[in-house]
């Protein structure tokens, strides 16, 4: 035996595992996927998947396509929120399903204050934040204090979040469209600034400071859960809410105080999207925003880790994206929102998969001590 | 008042079925939070026959369309009974990820189904204005009494029966409270939880049917079935987990459902002038605040949501 064989081999370090189990629940969606476009019509099946893939590579000149690259990070950024939002709920051993309903709160705010009364987009930002902060403070209070399950809590508010902003929002609207208003033109201090940023994507005036205050904020989870005192005693509650409160951790206000946090960060989210110009809000809408549901499946991809998020939240808003670049005349758009929910259902085996590969790992050297 | 009393009874239906799908899923131990899900896919099944079995004549038609949703519901099911009991996965995380692929699923199904029919039909609805009719029982001026009426209230008393006066009901909750304790008596943990499992999908997918032919005669699967899965939740957690109070429950619950339907036959509720959403919003605030109020001291069986492994006593 030679040295390297007391330390952990390749396949058993946890951080390899993680993303080799990651990386396998992408192929496995990608290929299920693959096999129900091929069911639907086997004819442009390859061509619909690569499109799916290549996303803005679908434009030819790389002008272009920077641009489009552009907009898709514009749009990871929110989803890179809600990820955290659900990620540092997680943590604390609570599923922050709610995080659409926040998000949906903070969309309402802070395009109500911009619309409405002029306000500039700081002031919309932290508005947002702190609508989706009291949502999330709602449902862990309810939680703490009252045991109410907090995934279903979350569902109900989720609903009763959309209706009432689409009640608001109606004040704000167009009068000839379902849409709100357009910021650009009726109130263009709320809009993120670009700094500079939009230069670097052929002038696509939404790449805005949203996405590098984005992968701030997940550096700034990451520290706040790993190197803190707060982030210790929240993951303390997390793996064992019993021993958290013996050693004299206040475990109910952890768990208001954490989903407080994650509903900010959805909130926030919210306002990363729509203060960019970059969608407006439709005041018709039945079905309660896609990106906080989009986040659960980032932030299990992303192995649960804030650094990992910023790469799944990317992939995952790739693919949707991608997802209306198919032949619309032979497939829908939907199809990617069925590959990120096949791959959500595979992160469950992720467990499993990890122990496998320790196993196959452990057989690998000989006299492994396990 | 008559349209009141039909849209409660077909609503309070819905949220029984799915709620005493819920009921036997947890008492085996395995949290359901895919319900909504199993309800989109029973409702698939269910709309897949009357689309192409049209001509059935009516009773073999109610059948036919019970035998497909139920079929959905329970093969659909199976995702979670796979990955919950056989690889002792997250269940919150199964069950999610079982909501949005029932959801995203039948939109791609249904949607590539239509545009192979016609290139221009993009929607994602499928239309049954003539097969619904096989559903109703017998009218009384106003009110429709509805076959699956009838069937749910069958259906709430066969579940009373089987959890508390058979061997196999007492069984499945024995699992629920300490599988440990069931396994040393001899009873097959594993195949019990399936059992429960795969009993909320027939009674989640039998759900999802009543609920899309509920008051309309065309279902947009984009629209999935808005939460409905989690009202059940709500109604199982108000009725402790036992059907009688279950029944009880989904009946006040569907009375708020249907208020947003029928709210503007009443002068006393238009006089009021709330814009329609608040009723749309009724019933989730309601299910809110009667969780505040009766989750403390829940009923909920022991060891539910917790992956029984064999070696822990």
């Amino acid at each position: 035996m030679n040295t390297k064989n007391e330390k952990k081999s390749f396949f058993e370090r946890a951080g390899v595992q993680s993303v080799a189990a990651s990386l396998l629940c992408i192929i496995l969606g990608l290929l299920i996927g693959y096999l129900v476009l091929l069911c639907i019509n086997p004819a442009g099946a390859g061509k619909a998947i690569t499109s799916i893939l290549k996303n803005f590579l679908y434009f030819p000149r790389p002008e272009v396509a920077l641009e489009y690259f552009g907009s898709t990070l514009a749009k990871s950024a929110p989803l890179l929120m809600c990820t955290l939002s659900i990620l540092f709920a997680y943590k604390v051993g609570l599923f922050n399903i709610g995080a659409s309903g926040q998000y949906a709160v903070g969309a309402g705010l802070s395009l109500y204050l911009a619309l409405a009364h002029g306000m500039p987009w700081y002031v919309c930002v932290i508005a947002a934040m702190i609508g989706g902060g009291v949502l999330g403070g709602i449902a862990g209070a309810l939680k703490a204090y009252l045991n109410v399950n907090e995934v279903i809590a979350g569902i109900m508010l989720n609903w009763i979040s959309l209706y009432s902003v689409n009640m608001l929002l109606t004040k704000v609207k167009e009068a000839s469209t379902t849409y709100t208003a357009a910021l650009r033109t009726n109130s263009p201090g709320a809009l993120l600034p670009g700094a500079g940023l939009n230069h670097l994507f052929s002038d696509n005036r939404y790449v805005t400071i949203a996405i590098p205050l984005a992968i701030l904020i997940a550096a700034g989870v990451w520290i706040v859960m790993e190197k803190t005192k707060l982030g210790f005693e929240l993951r303390a509650t997390g793996l064992n809410l019993n021993a958290a409160k013996y050693a004299g951790m206040k475990e109910k206000r952890n768990m208001i105080l954490t989903m407080a946090i994650a509903g900010a960060l959805s909130g926030l989210g919210a306002a990363f999207l729509y203060l960019s110009g970059i969608e407006q809000w439709s005041c018709a809408q039945t079905a309660v925003p896609a990106m906080g549901f989009n986040g659960i499946a980032a932030a299990f991809l992303g192995g649960l880790n804030p650094i990992g998020s910023i790469f799944s939240s990317f992939f995952i808003q790739h693919i949707t994206s991608g997802g209306s670049y198919v032949d619309k005349m032979i497939y829908s758009s939907q199809i990617s929102d069925l590959i990120s929910a096949i791959i959500i259902y595979f992160c469950s085996f992720v467990l499993f998969f990890k122990a496998c590969m320790g196993r196959a790992a452990g057989k690998g050297r000989k006299g492994g001590n396990r | 008042m008559a349209l009141l009393l039909q849209y409660t009874l077909i609503y309070a239906s819905v949220l029984l079925l799915v709620a005493l799908g819920g009921c036997f899923s947890e008492h085996s131990g395995v949290i359901n939070l895919g319900l909504e899900g199993i309800m989109v896919m029973g409702a698939l099944g269910g709309a897949l026959v009357m689309k192409y079995m049209e001509s059935l004549p009516g009773i073999l038609m109610l059948l036919a369309v019970m035998i497909g949703s139920i079929l959905f519901g329970v093969v659909y099911s199976l995702l979670l009974a796979v990955a919950a009991i056989q690889f002792k996965a997250d269940q919150t995380l199964v069950g999610t990820a079982m909501n949005l692929l029932g959801m995203a699923a039948a939109t791609v199904f249904v949607k590539a189904m239509n545009m192979a029919e016609n290139v221009n039909n993009v929607s994602s609805s499928i239309q049954y204005i003539e097969q619904k009719k096989a559903f109703s029982l017998l009218k009384i001026g106003k009110f429709e009494l509805s076959w699956f009426m009838v069937i749910a209230a069958a259906l709430l008393a066969a579940s009373h029966i089987v959890l508390y006066k058979t061997r196999f009901g007492l069984r499945l909750m024995a699992c629920g409270e300490h599988p440990q304790a069931a396994d040393s008596v001899g009873i097959n943990v594993c195949r019990m939880r399936y059992a429960g499992v795969l009993i909320s999908g027939m009674l989640g997918g039998l759900g999802g049917i009543v609920y899309i032919t509920a008051g309309v005669s065309e279902w947009k699967f984009e629209n999935g079935v808005a939460g409905f899965g989690f009202l059940a939740l709500a109604v199982m957690i108000f009725g402790q987990w036992k059907p009688k109070l279950i029944g009880i429950a989904a009946l006040i619950f569907g009375l708020f459902r249907a208020l947003s339907n029928v709210y503007s036959g009443f002068d006393a509720l238009t006089a009021l002038h709330l814009p329609s959403t608040v009723y749309n919003m009724l019933p989730y605030i309601i299910s809110l605040v009667i969780l505040a109020l009766f989750s403390r001291n829940s009923r909920a069986p022991k060891a539910e949501g917790i992956p029984y492994d064999k070696g822990q006593r």
